[in-house]
């Protein structure tokens, strides 16, 4: 019992150094950003794997997405005879929630896997090491860049997600179900919200971007040098990133829906 | 100024508490080529790690060019960084980068040389290494040998006071342990710098090497030129020198205990 | 060499980005039916404002012609002030009368405003004195029970006047003693 009890101690302590670790790398990461805007080509790069190359699996989730959307509600919908209602269905949950949240669980899971394993890569090979050895920092050179470009690429990727999503929702809606074409958007329009709904989407999937960029990069950074260790390293980032994104997104909506 | 550029005085180093190193002195003149010689496991690359600041000595200190490197902060260390080159075991490329951009990296980052004089620099250190044509290869599409001399050209990019070099023969064929043999003479004479050499390999290393220190049990066993250390009758270096497997005391090998129990 | 290439693609994916949200902004959400140009104010008193919301279509005809712009309480007359913005294009005579509706039975409510004959025009800072409350659906139950309570009762004294001279006051009906 006391065996157990000292473990789960030391399992707790260990996940606070962590947390602790991980505020640190934040902490650096911002100081060391001046040389992501300076040598602006660096962060661009970035900007191409992780948002260029995330692309065809955000349009192609958000597409199929915004049609299940459109089918579900319908169902719904029209048994209280207001099918028009759909467009403000699909859209709104879109933005609000499944642009935002969706996107950045994909993204965790396609850019954010690529980033740890690439950063525990480059220090079990010493490359970040040798960085360092030659006088580079390796927070300014390697990590920065990252970031911020996870940070720009995410409410892009969220808001192509959602606009994605709302045409999907409209092409079952409207060619495949018969709903008014006038009805869908014009519902929509009165209902959405641009300060309310979009904007608080963008403000959620920005927070998501430095949330999910930042577990990656830690977990790449302190991932054990060997290819076991960066293996874990690649599985905790989509596990932490996806739990952390889903109780930020409780958080952030809670205090959107009193503000 | 003293004559040699790195010194290291009296350092002790030691992971949770148990000591690697207990009181090490070595001095690297200027224009030598040194090297650190002594079993897997003997602290030899933490040495190399010590000198460059990666690590703190837990006592004494280490000296490159006067400065004492612990108690540099973060810019003073890259400050020195600026004047070593090292040699990674592996090499340590960038894999992203081509062999081109990876000898580039350090000028790119620390300099503000043109693209067009970067250029010639690059082609002119890939030429020293025998890499010139090989400059739009990924580090993948290279060989362990051909790996090492594009690291080697990286190291010298910018023409460091210091070369160092973690195990740079370990692993490679003999052609091109040849190869490296000789770059690493030829490198340390042209640039005029001095070069420590880390590694096990007792043939190549005395054939380059100025000075030879041997490190055992966390102390400086013996140390001299290679001539004399073939002639030593220690014990130990008798044995490492000459990799003999019967050695009347092989330093790391639990062994030796176990032969003088048996026979004492 | 490549860093061309990225700069294209990254290029085409910030465009992406921005055509999203622009595309958001104007086609799914109300950044453009919100903006209606040039605008006069005018207040409205109304003594329950039931579930009007700042921002609310404002509609004349069944066209809307502006928004609430805010909605506060005045501690004085204890009523809701609530500030309409109206488009410019649109004159309303000073006898307008506004209600408040409901857009279908559980829908969002609105502002309903219908123009009397006065010569001279609501001009900004005005106040729209003839309004009409909003429906709650609530008080319209209640009412109707009431109504419904009173109506057994008046039954019962036309075929039986002396039995009962208690007051019927609403206020002291009892559900109980109404039997419907």
């Amino acid at each position: 019992m006391l065996g157990f009890l000292s473990e789960l101690g030391q399992r707790m302590i260990a996940r606070v150094w962590r947390l602790g670790a991980g505020a640190h790398l934040f902490f650096l990461t911002i100081i060391y950003s001046g040389e992501s805007f300076r040598r602006f080509h660096l962060t661009l790069r970035e900007i191409y794997f992780t948002g260029v190359m995330s692309l065809l699996i955000i349009i192609v989730s958000a597409f199929f997405v915004g049609m299940v959307l459109a089918l579900q509600g319908y169902n719904t919908l029209q048994k209280y005879g207001s099918s028009e209602a759909i467009g403000v269905l699909v859209a709104l949950a879109l933005v609000r929630e499944l642009g935002p949240v969706v996107t950045a669980l994909l993204f965790a899971g396609r850019a954010g896997t690529a980033i740890t394993a690439e950063i525990g890569l480059m220090k079990t090979t010493e490359q970040l090491s040798a960085m360092e050895m030659m006088a580079v920092n390796p927070i300014a050179r390697v990590v920065a860049p990252r970031f911020w470009a996870g940070v720009i690429a995410m409410p892009i990727l969220a808001a192509l997600f959602s606009m994605v999503g709302v045409l999907g929702g409209y092409l079952v809606a409207v060619p495949l179900i018969g709903v008014d074409d006038g009805a869908f958007w014009s519902q929509m329009q009165a209902n959405v919200d641009f300060r309310d709904d979009i904007v608080n989407g963008v403000i959620k999937s920005l927070v998501f971007g430095v949330a999910c960029t930042m577990i990656a990069l830690f977990e790449g950074f302190d991932a054990p040098p060997t290819a076991e260790g960066v293996s874990h390293a690649t599985t905790r980032t989509v596990v932490i990133s996806s739990l952390t994104v889903l109780g930020l997104d409780f958080v952030l909506t809670s205090f959107m829906l009193v503000v | 100024m003293t004559s040699n550029i790195v010194e290291i005085d009296n350092v002790s180093f030691g992971y949770k508490g148990r000591l690697l190193h207990k009181g090490i002195n070595m001095a690297f003149p200027r224009g030598k080529v040194i090297a650190i010689m002594g079993g897997s496991g003997s602290g030899k690359t933490t040495l190399l790690r010590l000198i460059g600041g990666q690590l703190k000595p837990s006592k004494g200190e280490v000296r490159v060019d006067g400065a004492i490197v612990h108690q540099q902060n973060r810019e003073g260390i890259y400050q020195l960084r600026r004047k070593m080159g090292l040699l990674f075991q592996h090499g340590a490329l960038f894999t992203d980068l081509s062999v081109y951009d990876n000898v580039a990296f350090p000028m790119r980052e620390l300099t503000d040389l043109s693209e067009s004089m970067i250029r010639d620099l690059v082609l002119m250190k890939l030429n020293a290494v025998g890499l010139r044509g090989a400059h739009s290869l990924m580090p993948t599409e290279l060989s362990g040998g051909m790996a090492r001399r594009v690291a080697l050209a990286r190291a010298v990019a910018l023409d460091p006071d210091i070369i160092m070099y973690d195990e740079p023969f370990a692993g490679l064929d003999p052609i091109s342990m040849g190869v490296i043999c000789d770059l690493i003479r030829s490198l340390n004479d042209a640039l005029g710098a001095t070069s420590i050499i880390v590694s096990h390999d007792v043939k190549e290393t005395f054939l380059i090497a100025d000075y030879v220190y041997f490190v055992a049990n966390g102390e400086v066993a013996a140390e001299g030129t290679p001539h004399d250390l073939m002639q030593s009758t220690l014990p130990f270096v008798h044995q490492f020198v000459h990799g003999e497997k019967d050695g009347p005391v092989p330093f790391h090998y639990p062994a030796q205990n176990y032969r003088s129990e048996l026979f004492g | 060499m490549e860093r061309t290439k990225i700069d294209l693609w990254v290029g085409i994916f910030v465009a992406l980005g921005v055509a999203s949200l622009l595309g958001l902004a104007m086609k799914v959400g109300n950044l453009t039916s919100s903006k209606i140009g040039d605008t006069y104010t005018v207040t409205a008193a109304f003594e329950n404002i039931g579930g009007l919301k700042p921002n609310a279509p404002v509609k004349s005809a069944g066209v809307v012609v502006g928004r609430v712009e805010g909605i506060r309480f005045d501690t004085k007359a204890y009523e809701a002030i609530v500030n309409i913005k109206i488009d410019e294009r649109y004159a309303f005579p000073k006898d307008t009368f506004a209600n408040i509706y409901t857009a279908g039975l559980l829908g969002e409510q609105y502002v309903g405003l219908e123009a009397g004959g006065d010569e001279e025009v609501l001009k900004n800072g005005d106040k729209i004195t003839q309004t009409q409350d909003a429906v709650v659906l609530e008080k319209m139950i209640s009412q109707f029970l009431y109504n419904k309570a009173s109506e057994t009762k008046d039954d019962n004294k036309s075929t039986d006047v002396k039995a009962d001279t208690k007051p019927t006051d609403g206020k002291s009906t009892e559900l109980g003693d109404a039997p419907f």
